[in-house]
């Protein structure tokens, strides 16, 4: 009888929790495509505004590109990769603070908040990735069942998003000024992810291998080996990007587990 | 077996330099030793135990840590010292009309509202009818929240959270929601769900609710716990008493004379109260009479004069 009773009880929150999580995407959904005119069509635009200005800079202004093969695809590939990282980590960092008003004073699960920022991310990401495929066959890049391999790298990206989503806005709630210094952090990285130069340019060795410390490049460097190479990287590479997700997800679970209870003397 | 049991239970909360400082503040601070918190026990030793159907009342000035506690029970507080047992689902009914958003419709917000509070989709597609009916705001369905009134606002929040169904509530200054008309209505609404037999936690500043609707009293001061029973006339007695002389009860005692010297108080009053009015309406014409007895009463009793207004009107 108790056990029946608390199963009941668990579905009941499992149900409420799923609805909950349901008019949260609608409303970031409503947030992000209903207030602009262009609607869904910015996000497709956007990304090839970016790819056009890049490509024109780097290819008239400073001259790369003329001795690889592809070089709008490995432009847009990075860029596509980079994008989505940012704008889910930039939109999560925040979700938790704004909801503070209600978290004050309702016992809701806050992982939820951040969760839906990620979905309306990776639902933009995926516009996006349709054009960079439209993009691909412009410049002539074979296309073969070995595509598919690319949903790995974006998968593990889409984890380890939610998983820095989770430390930084988890730190947002203890130092708002977090904001200003992850966006230095953000033209770090993007500098380099090697979005628009090749690592193999650099001579020394330990260069080279010093960029698979940055996760953001191991996957996009993932996803040039599947689309522009037509293989799948080795074991080494699977194992790193499986790692980075992990890892930065145990850590935001740990935190938001740990902190659980202490953010809301800080909101 | 208790719904709620709270075994000495108390809570700390943290203020000084953590709020609102940024990163690079806090370094520069922790480095120069200059970063100082502040501990605050917002509730000590607090004792209660709430049986199935009773409706609690926490009563206390400001800052006696009412607040803290109700967030303790509906778990978003842990407490530092002490347990919390609590059997059964719970449910605030806040009158939040913060959490919304500005450019959604009404229906929308209203199920994200309802989602918020626990609520599963089926069971918002069922009193969604209810739900605008009772807010008044059938006319408003497809506008956008911000086109809305705060009094519209409010009336919304309170509609949707007062469809709760759970074992305990808990009301944090929520009977006295929007306009006179409505705020009957929210009333009699309250009263209809707490005759259900639901247990119940009721903090208000209007102790006349309190003495209305509540079978026990939790007394607060500054986080300490200063009475706790089911007296309700005595305690109220001795709090209203002690809003006047700001004298901290330190024993039952001290709570016994507090009552008895309210009780003393209030009726020199009345006595006065009724020698003043006699002396008026002696003094001049009838109708003149009657109109200046109104007018006292209204100075000294608003609250029960508004409804008079409301019949005559």
């Amino acid at each position: 009888m108790r056990i029946s009773n608390k199963i009941k009880k668990g579905i009941r929150k499992a149900k409420s929790y799923k609805f909950l999580f349901e008019e949260l995407v609608q409303r970031d959904f409503n947030q992000k495509y209903k207030r602009t005119i262009l609607g869904m069509g910015w996000s497709i635009l956007s990304p090839l505004l970016h790819l056009l200005v890049m490509k024109i800079v780097f290819t008239q202004f400073f001259g790369r590109g003329k001795n690889s093969l592809y070089y709008t695809t490995y432009l847009f590939s990075g860029n596509i990769m980079m994008s989505f990282y940012k704008e889910a980590t930039k939109n999560g960092m925040s979700s938790l603070f704004k909801e503070r008003r209600i978290l004050q004073k309702i016992n809701v699960p806050k992982y939820l908040f951040l969760l839906s920022k990620n979905v309306s991310a990776f639902v933009n990401f995926m516009l996006t990735l349709v054009v960079f495929f439209i993009f691909c066959f412009f410049d002539k890049i074979k296309f073969g069942p070995h595509m598919l391999m690319i949903l790995y790298p974006i998968s593990t990206l889409l984890i380890m998003n939610i998983g820095i989503g989770m430390i930084l806005s988890a730190l947002y709630v203890f130092f708002r000024d977090i904001q200003y210094l992850y966006d230095v952090f953000l033209t770090l990285l993007g500098y380099l992810s090697a979005i628009f130069y090749h690592v193999e340019d650099f001579n020394n060795v330990m260069i080279q291998r010093a960029f698979l410390l940055n996760p953001v490049y191991v996957m996009i460097k993932y996803v040039r080996v599947v689309v522009m190479e037509c293989t799948i990287p080795s074991i080494e590479y699977h194992v790193l990007c499986a790692f980075y997700a992990l890892f930065y997800l145990a850590i935001g679970l740990w935190i938001y587990k740990r902190y659980n209870h202490e953010f809301v003397y800080y909101l | 077996m208790s719904v709620i049991e709270c075994n000495d239970v108390s809570i700390r909360y943290i203020t000084g330099d953590l709020k609102a400082i940024g990163l690079k503040e806090f370094v520069v601070r922790k480095l120069s030793g200059n970063y100082h918190v502040e501990e605050f026990w917002a509730d000590r030793h607090i004792n209660f135990k709430l049986e199935k159907g009773e409706m609690l009342g926490i009563i206390g000035s400001n800052g006696a840590g009412k607040s803290t506690i109700l967030k303790a029970i509906s778990q978003i507080l842990l407490p530092v010292e002490g347990t919390i047992k609590v059997n059964g689902t719970i449910a605030a009914l806040l009158e939040l009309t913060s959490g919304f958003d500005e450019d959604m419709t009404v229906k929308e917000n209203a199920y994200l509202r309802g989602a918020m509070l626990g609520y599963t989709r089926q069971f918002m597609d069922e009193r969604y009818r209810e739900i605008i009916q009772f807010a008044e705001l059938e006319k408003f369905e497809d506008y956008q929240f911000k086109q809305l009134s705060s009094g519209m606002r409010s009336r919304l929040a309170f509609s949707i959270a007062c469809l709760v169904d759970p074992d305990v509530l808990i009301l944090d200054e929520v009977l006295s929601v929007g306009d006179g008309a409505f705020r009957e209505k929210s009333g009699n609404k309250m009263r209809e769900i707490l005759k259900k037999g639901i247990t119940a936690i009721l903090v208000s500043h209007s102790i006349s609710q309190v003495r209305e609707l509540c079978d026990k009293i939790l007394w607060l001061d500054h986080g300490k716990q200063i009475a706790f029973g089911s007296d309700v006339e005595k305690l109220c007695d001795a709090y209203e008493e002690f809003l006047q002389t700001m004298k901290i009860p330190q024993s039952q005692a001290d709570i016994d004379k507090l009552a008895a010297d309210f009780k003393i108080r209030k009726e020199k009053e009345v006595k006065e109260q009724t020698s003043e009015l006699r002396k008026m309406m002696g003094t001049v014409p009838e109708d003149e009479a009657y109109r200046a007895a109104i007018g006292f009463l209204k100075e000294k009793f608003p609250e029960t004069l508004r409804d008079i207004d409301k019949l005559r009107d």
